[in-house]
């Protein structure tokens, strides 16, 4: 099952601390936002392996917009 | 030869070695404590860094920075004697600094969730704690006010309510204002977490409606009538900061929203902190008022950060949807500090917890509560 981490504000990739295949803990960093001048670490929700970055560093991301999907 | 002797003594009279006191070096000192934690610390660098330095300048013996005397053509100003007249005493530059702070501002958050604005007039509490607190410490009203909205944490509202009531305490309050500024990520968070429990740390708020282009260019609109109507001396400042606002959402002046936040915010900062770090002569600031004014400050600060999380633990005694009570302190204004606090505290209590923008609409209900604030004293006793 595949589950969906999704950007809580609107911001832009800092970072990106995991690559496609990794296995994550639950509350691994996996990136970066930053969003008014702040660094905001986006961490896992529960354990998995990343299946698909859909953002990259620098890019402009909105509210709940897909960011990384897990499985 | 002997001619030159009296040349001679005269340039060394007139160094500023021989007028040196002891007075001067202690404020070399605070400015370069300044300087210091400017560079160093990185705290509040903006301002920090030509305060400390306008407080070095005034304090070099004879050095014509900050005098002004009466000549036949009418008052001969120094150097920042006319940044402080024309800039600070003339309340042009708190004003110019709203306008930029306007353009930098979204309300959007407010807009969203309008019940935040009762948490950044709840955060207001600490300014009057403090009003009634320094007027048992033997300040006057004027005074007691100025020292009061420190605890608004809004640098340039103090700076322009005490240019007006008080010019006297200008260098400590401002001083005062800008160090807590300064301070907010460890002043605030024991205060959070000595009134919240874990379980209200955790409270996760929903995600906030969009806000529409329309409802941001009608707010400085409404916002402007409604505030100014009912506080008419807030004007000023309310009115710069929602024009600046204005240029920002309008989308049509993208060269003076940019300008407003940037280039002239900047160059009137410059101003500011000299101007307000020259007011700090050995003579004036050395005496015990100004450490009063620190601790009444202080106290200013952590009620306001109190009120502000108490108001949100009450409103949710009646609310169906909860809000997280961190948010509260975010309601003295220091935009955006006293939100990234709310946002570190949450997520301390829950890693998947994001309250940065939820506690903006505090933040910035704080900066209009301070405001209004500033002009209800003006209203009282000017």
């Amino acid at each position: 099952m595949s589950m969906e981490v999704r950007s809580p504000m609107q911001g832009s990739i800092l970072e990106i601390l995991v690559k496609e295949g990794d296995k994550v803990a639950e509350d691994d960093e996996l990136l970066i936002l930053e969003a008014m001048k702040m660094e905001n670490p986006i961490y896992a929700p529960s354990s998995g392996t990343i299946k698909e970055i859909k953002v990259k560093k620098k890019d402009t991301v909105d509210v709940d917009q897909i960011l990384i999907v897990l499985e | 030869m002997t001619e030159s002797f009296p040349l001679l003594n005269q340039i060394i009279f007139n160094t500023g070695f021989l007028h040196l006191q002891i007075n001067h070096v202690i404020m070399w000192i605070i400015a370069f404590t300044f300087i210091y934690l400017a560079i160093k610390k990185g705290f509040e660098p903006l301002l920090l860094l030509p305060i400390g330095f306008g407080i070095l300048l005034v304090n070099l013996p004879l050095a014509p920075i900050m005098g002004i005397t009466e000549g036949a053509e009418g008052p001969q100003r120094e150097l920042i004697r006319w940044f402080y007249d024309f800039g600070i005493a003339s309340e042009i530059i708190p004003c110019l600094i709203f306008m930029g702070v306007g353009a930098l501002t979204d309300f959007g958050p407010l807009i969203a969730n309008p019940k935040t604005l009762l948490l950044g007039a709840a955060a207001q509490f600490g300014v009057y704690i403090a009003f009634f607190g320094s007027i048992m410490f033997g300040f006057s009203l004027q005074e007691a006010a100025s020292i009061g909205i420190i605890g608004g944490a809004d640098g340039p509202t103090c700076i322009y309510l005490t240019s007006k009531l008080a010019p006297q305490l200008l260098g400590a309050n401002a001083l005062a204002a800008y160090s807590y500024m300064a301070m907010v990520p460890l002043i605030q968070p024991p205060i959070m977490r000595l009134l919240t429990t874990k379980a209200e740390r955790k409270i996760r708020m929903k995600q906030m409606r969009p806000v529409s282009k329309t409802e941001k260019i009608v707010f400085p609109l409404i916002g402007t009538i409604l505030i100014c109507m009912i506080v008419p001396p807030a004007a000023p400042l309310i009115g710069m900061m929602f024009l600046g606002n204005l240029f920002r959402e309008s989308g049509v002046v993208e060269r003076l929203s940019h300008a407003a936040q940037n280039e002239l915010l900047n160059i009137v900062t410059i101003f500011l902190g000299l101007a307000v770090g020259a007011t700090m002569n050995a003579d004036k600031f050395l005496k015990p008022q100004p450490i009063f004014i620190f601790f009444l400050g202080l106290a200013a600060f952590a009620f306001g950060t109190a009120s502000g999380v108490l108001m949100a633990k009450g409103m949710n005694l009646f609310l169906k949807e909860k809000i997280n009570p961190l948010i509260g302190s975010a309601g003295v204004s220091a935009v955006p500090m006293a939100a990234r606090v709310s946002q570190v505290e949450g997520q301390k209590a829950d890693k998947h917890n994001f309250l940065l923008m939820h506690a903006m609409g505090p933040n910035v209900a704080g900066v209009i509560g301070t405001a209004i604030a500033a002009g209800l004293f003006l209203t009282m006793l000017k």
